[in-house]
């Protein structure tokens, strides 16, 4: 069991930076598509509103990319605490936690 | 001197979880009346008021509940459990009342949206530091061999909140006409105003609650965190049990609970198309039947542990979802009958000039019965181009679908059937986080994978349901793919890392 807590941890490194490729790309083509809809608007008014819906769509990619930026990098320690072998043995009391 | 006990440890439940249960409260009026919200205080054609509202429902959740857990957890582990979670309480309760007393966009225009979104905020802000603070003080009270069990009844309070929620929304619609409550001052913000009167009673309650009593121990033996956010995340021997709660218990929970409360119902109000009363009803129903499982399997966890009671309730979810959100599908179905079910009502016509062409909307709604009993609303928005006479037909839309007391009671179980999982899930997870920490940095150490947890994975699972269904080649039971790979990666991680074993000892 060890060894397979040890050698997942490799996958557990890739997951992380593969998320963010995924959302940043998803975030890249959203509101790529939100702006070139607003762009192909000849009528002043139907292309200010859908500027905004663009706007909005970069907005709400922004927080989420944000947020799992700092998620991400904790899968990643988390694998390679796991490769370590720092997961082999859990505490079983909280002396073994506070090692500091 | 056993009853003194009982009597003791039930009111130390009782004061928490209200407490807790106000706060879930007070967080979900504001999701669920979101469409009128939107229409008084953000506007769409207001481009500002427009973005403000995207902050107002992606920053309250995501970003401002995390740093709710560290803001209130670093207080909690610092000054105290209960001043801690008092002032959360006076936080939410207040931010929501004055939500519910702000004039509309028409009144005072961009003031109104920018009031609102910073009442917001302070509410995210409020509930990240609620809910660890409630968890470890009821924990810190109950005996080894109950933890699972006293902790239990905190868990139910964030389902027992959507409850109360949807019901006094529900109650104060029926009560009166459509346009009374949406109008600017009108019925909907009585549940904001009714929020000031649970949250008096709640914080009169707790301010005859006593400190918790490991904490008092250790602030009287001057043992208490000086710095609880760095010990929490700097020190790898904590840091490591922080990520293994997150991404072996907490991630693949959150999505498992929101998929259970909150998908399902959008699923059927959306997808499925019932009606607003049906979608809502069935909801409610299944709650009230599922709630007291939360409290079984936090008692079982004490028997058995509490890993794999979470772990089944992921698996469960991860199996069955796609069967079940089909089913809703497949029984909510009218398109394929449609030709042939008998009108049963009026044949509504109505012709709107389209905005800025000469051309004309024509919408005839057909109200109708299938064989099966589903009565429903068939609207063909068709639009007739002037220039040629041609009428351009559009898609036809079922909607405002009513279901049969059978295909109702069925849809009432596929729901408690999710919600069953919820409490596998959530129920054991109080006790399971509090074990796994220390007293002087619990606080801190576990709010913060449950806000991410609960807040960042569960809270984007209706945005990323709806991303999944706008790939090419998806359908409306896609959006599933998200719940089933964060449980699935979930599951995994708990079931090869984390031990079963519980912690008797929480008292150091």
């Amino acid at each position: 069991m060890n060894s397979l807590k040890k050698s997942l941890g490799i996958i557990w490194i890739l997951l992380g930076p593969a998320a963010i490729f995924f959302l940043a790309q998803q975030a890249y083509t959203k509101v790529g598509e939100a702006y070139a809809k607003a762009d192909a608007l000849t009528d002043a008014a139907a292309k200010a509103a859908a500027n905004d819906i663009a706007l909005n769509s970069l907005l709400q990619w922004g927080i989420i990319i944000l947020i799992f930026v700092p998620i991400a990098f904790g899968l990643v320690i988390f694998g390679k605490y796991a490769m370590q072998g720092d997961y082999n043995k859990l505490p079983h009391s909280s002396a073994e936690i506070t090692d500091y | 001197m056993q009853s003194n006990e009982n009597k003791g440890i039930a009111s130390v439940i009782f004061s928490s979880s209200l407490g807790t249960l106000i706060e879930w409260y007070d967080f979900y009026i504001f999701g669920s009346l979101a469409t009128i919200i939107a229409k008084q205080f953000f506007p769409e054609e207001q481009g500002t008021a427009a973005l403000l509202s995207t902050l107002a429902i992606f920053a309250a959740g995501f970003i401002v509940r995390p740093f709710g857990a560290l803001f209130f957890g670093r207080l909690g582990d610092i000054i105290g459990r209960k001043s801690t979670f008092l002032l959360t309480l006076v936080l939410m309760g207040g931010s929501t009342f004055l939500i519910g007393i702000i004039p509309g966009y028409k009144s005072i225009g961009i003031l109104a949206p920018i009031l609102v979104l910073v009442l917001r905020l302070l509410q995210g802000l409020a509930l990240g530091g609620e809910y660890g603070g409630a968890a470890t003080y009821v924990a810190e009270h109950a005996p080894a061999n109950k933890r699972g069990l006293y902790t239990s009844w905190i868990q139910t309070t964030a389902t027992l909140g959507l409850f109360v929620s949807l019901g006094v929304i529900l109650l104060t619609k029926m009560s009166m006409s459509n346009e009374d409550f949406v109008s600017e001052w009108g019925g909907w913000r009585y549940p904001f105003w009714v929020s000031i009167l649970l949250v008096v009673v709640s914080i009169y309650i707790r301010l005859k609650m006593k400190e918790s009593p490991l904490f008092s121990k250790l602030k009287k033996e001057g043992k208490t965190s000086t710095n609880p956010l760095k010990e929490s995340f700097t020190h790898k021997a904590n840091l490591k049990m922080v990520l293994l709660a997150l991404f072996g218990a907490v991630m693949g929970q959150g999505v498992i609970w929101y998929t259970g409360q909150f998908y399902a119902q959008n699923f059927l109000e959306t997808k499925v198309n019932l009606d607003f009363e049906q979608s809502r009803t069935i909801v409610l129903w299944a709650i009230a039947f599922a709630t007291p499982f939360f409290v079984v399997f936090g008692a079982l966890s004490d028997k058995i542990g509490r890993k794999w009671i979470m772990l089944l309730g992921m698996l469960l979810g991860i199996i069955t979802y796609r069967p079940i959100y089909a089913t809703f599908l497949a029984k909510g179905d009218v398109a394929t009958t449609a030709a042939t079910d008998a009108v049963i009502g009026d044949v509504v016509v109505k012709r709107d000039i389209i905005k800025g062409k000469a051309d004309s909307l024509i919408t005839t709604t057909y109200v109708k019965q299938n064989a099966a009993g589903i009565k429903y609303k068939e609207v063909h928005a068709d639009t007739l181009k002037v220039a040629t006479g041609e009428l351009a037909l559009a898609k036809v839309v079922y909607n405002e679908k009513s279901l049969p007391s059978s295909t109702y009671w069925m849809f009432i179980v596929l729901v408690f059937v999710q919600i069953i999982y919820v409490t596998m899930v959530y129920g054991p997870i109080a006790a399971f986080l509090v074990e796994l920490f220390p007293t002087k940095i619990r606080y801190t150490s576990m709010s913060l994978p449950y806000h991410i947890g609960n807040g960042v994975f569960g809270g984007l699972v209706p945005f990323i349901a709806t991303l999944i269904t706008s790939f090419k080649g998806t359908d409306a039971l896609s959006g599933l793919w998200y719940t089933i790979g964060v449980a699935g990666v979930c599951f995994v991680i708990g079931a090869i890392y984390l031990d079963n074993a519980k912690d008797d000892n929480v008292n150091d």
